[in-house]
């Protein structure tokens, strides 16, 4: 009997076999994969990069500026030289609205910001923990949300000088704001510290801090930017609410919502200067949600449909 | 059951007490006080004013003293109203605000709930995309803007609805007002329940309802509907919350002179007595109506139990 000389040459090392080809891709990277073919989440997304750009650099590429009064041309209807036309003290209302929009979208990121930092350490604590202290941390959410949030912020825009200066509707709407994400913060921490690699974390020896910055919130930060997102319009809506009532941005600085507010006094008489803030808040809040629909999309699969 | 209500009913009470506590508290930090005006009042009568209103006690006793005529419903004489007590007020407005309430969550839970429904079972079709954009409308334009174009195109413009007034409570006058305060809440409601809808029509006992051939309505009102309300109930919760403080802005814009109007005006005035008087009233409704709501979950889902034990 014949026997093959290649049936005893020796084994070689099969490392190759267990090479993985694919490139790992983060939470981000697969993330922004899934957003990319949502449509309507990618068009909000443009919507708002413009929104921004309008906002930001706008005031670059006109010859207006949102304070200089011109009192011979009041309430211009709109026209090529004023696209949006002019207000009560013959300011161009499409410098007035990119002002404006610095100033909303300013106020939605930071006291979102704020607001995320608080949420995240409260309830970051309070699901690390668990037991009597989550007990107590989540009782202590309970009362405040019992309370409505628009009567504490109204509150405190009082206690805090009704000259609504920009810092402070910042810092107060983005301290009623955090409960909610607290409370998802909490709920996600409380599922992940069981999962053994924390397990495994832990018996290297790694300390809590570690154990909270490097494991838990980064695992946590998909429902973090979800709830921020949709945050983001909430705190640009109740600005405007804030404006209405007299105590949020005081002219000659303008907010979408104070140009709103602004605006609807003359209704009957000039209707656009309604018309052109609202339209820009209805469109930022319909990007917004989109971009945060998106995101949970994107972010959680299992919740599609 | 009963120990559960007795338990929700205490902390009720403690939330309204830190409430009060804390009202008090930043009421009281904040620089000026309401007799501080552009025109400034000569010393003794300021002096005189606060020992009226009892504003030169030591903040401990006021405070104590506050929450005994608190505890007894008296919430204490306005500032700026002269002779009238925040009860008064309370009293003239609550009415109104109420009926506004009512009227506005009948048009936001039934228009919500059919549109909602709608949606779902056209899915894909026009009515779907008609409720989808009412929707949208609702979620993304604030308030009053949205009370200021309804008053305006609707009342001045087309004279459909008187524009402005609470005229003795004329159905015809409350209209406007209602849908502004419904726009809002119809929006989430018609989202939730399309859901929620989408969701239980997909399910196999629907499937099993249609198979024994059952006509379409029974299927709809008994086995889909009922099933799909369970979200918005959750919802109802922050939906009255919504309606209370939303009115803030509804009455200010139609002039109508309910608690919520008063709030508003409260504030620009400094009348420190009544802003408190208000915060107490909002916040009890809102702890009861929470209430009312988690009572009310139990008996659409006798799933959930109370008391969170099991066998209990």
């Amino acid at each position: 009997m014949k026997l093959a000389q290649n049936l005893f040459e020796p084994a070689i090392s099969q490392i190759s076999a267990e090479h993985i080809n694919r490139p790992s891709t983060t939470l981000l990277q697969d993330a922004w994969r899934r957003f990319k073919q949502n449509k309507l989440a990618m068009a909000g997304l443009i919507t708002l990069a413009s929104l921004i750009l309008f906002a930001f650099f706008g005031p670059r590429f006109i010859q207006y500026n949102y304070y200089t009064n011109d009192l011979m041309n009041q309430y211009l209807q709109p026209s090529w030289i004023h696209p949006f036309g002019t207000d009560a003290l013959g300011r161009d209302t499409m410098a007035r609205l990119m002002y404006g929009g610095r100033v909303s979208l300013a106020i939605g990121f930071v006291s979102v910001l704020i607001n995320l930092s608080i949420g995240v350490f409260y309830g970051g604590i309070s699901g690390y923990f668990g037991g009597r202290i989550d007990n107590l941390m989540m009782r202590i959410i309970d009362i405040i949300y019992s309370i409505p949030e628009l009567l504490y912020v109204i509150l405190l825009m009082v206690v805090m000088g009704s000259s609504g200066s920009l810092l402070n509707i910042m810092i107060v709407l983005g301290i009623v704001n955090w409960m909610g994400m607290a409370r998802i913060v909490r709920g996600q921490i409380l599922v992940l510290r069981e999962q053994e690699y924390v397990l495994a974390a832990r018996t290297l020896g790694a300390s809590s801090s570690r154990l909270m910055l490097k494991h838990l919130i980064p695992n946590a930060l998909g429902p973090i930017i979800i709830t921020s997102a949709l945050a983001i319009p909430m705190a640009i809506f109740m600005e405007a609410f804030l404006s209405f009532i007299g105590v949020g941005i005081q002219p000659p600085f303008a907010s979408w919502g104070s140009l709103a507010a602004e605006g609807r006094l003359n209704i009957p008489s000039y209707p656009y200067a309604l018309f052109f803030p609202a339209a820009a808040i209805a469109i930022t809040m319909l990007a917004f949600n989109f971009v945060g629909d998106g995101l949970r999309d994107a972010f959680d699969p299992k919740m599609r449909k | 059951m009963a120990k559960y209500l007795l338990q929700r009913i205490a902390s009720a009470l403690l939330v309204i007490f830190l409430v009060i506590s804390l009202t008090f508290v930043l009421m009281h930090s904040i620089p000026g006080g309401p007799f501080s005006r552009e025109k400034q009042v000569p010393p003794a009568v300021l002096k005189n004013l606060e020992e009226r209103y009892h504003m030169n006690d030591p903040l401990s006793k006021q405070y104590i003293d506050y929450m005994k005529n608190v505890a007894q419903f008296n919430l204490g004489p306005t500032f700026r109203y002269e002779g009238r007590t925040v009860n008064d007020l309370i009293k003239d407005g609550l009415p109104k605000t109420a009926t506004i309430g009512f009227l506005a969550t009948i048009f936001a839970l039934g228009g919500g709930l059919l549109l909602g429904s709608i949606a779902a079972l056209k899915h894909n079709k026009t009515p779907d995309g008609v409720a989808t954009f009412i929707a949208t409308i609702g979620v993304s334009v604030p308030s009053f803007v949205m009370a200021t174009f309804l008053q305006y195109y609707l009342g001045y413009k087309l004279g459909l609805f008187p524009p402005v007034g609470w005229n003795n409570g004329a159905l015809k006058n409350l209209v406007l007002p209602s849908i502004a305060l419904g726009a809002y809440p119809i929006a989430q409601i018609t989202r939730l329940m399309r859901t929620s809808m989408l969701d239980v029509l997909s399910q196999d006992y629907i499937r099993t309802a249609r198979s024994k051939g059952l006509p379409g309505y029974v299927i709809i009102g008994r086995h889909a509907m009922r099933n799909a309300l369970l979200p918005v109930i959750t919802y109802l919760g922050p939906f009255f919350a919504y309606i209370l403080t939303g009115n803030f802005v509804v009455e200010y814009v139609f002039n109508i002179p309910g608690i919520g109007q008063f709030f508003v005006t409260s504030i620009t005035n400094r009348d420190y007595s009544t802003i408190m008087g208000m915060t107490v009233l909002f916040c009890s409704l809102l702890v009861v109506f929470n209430l009312l709501v988690d009572i009310a979950y139990t008996f659409i889902d006798p799933r959930i139990k109370l008391t969170g034990q099991k066998g209990a």
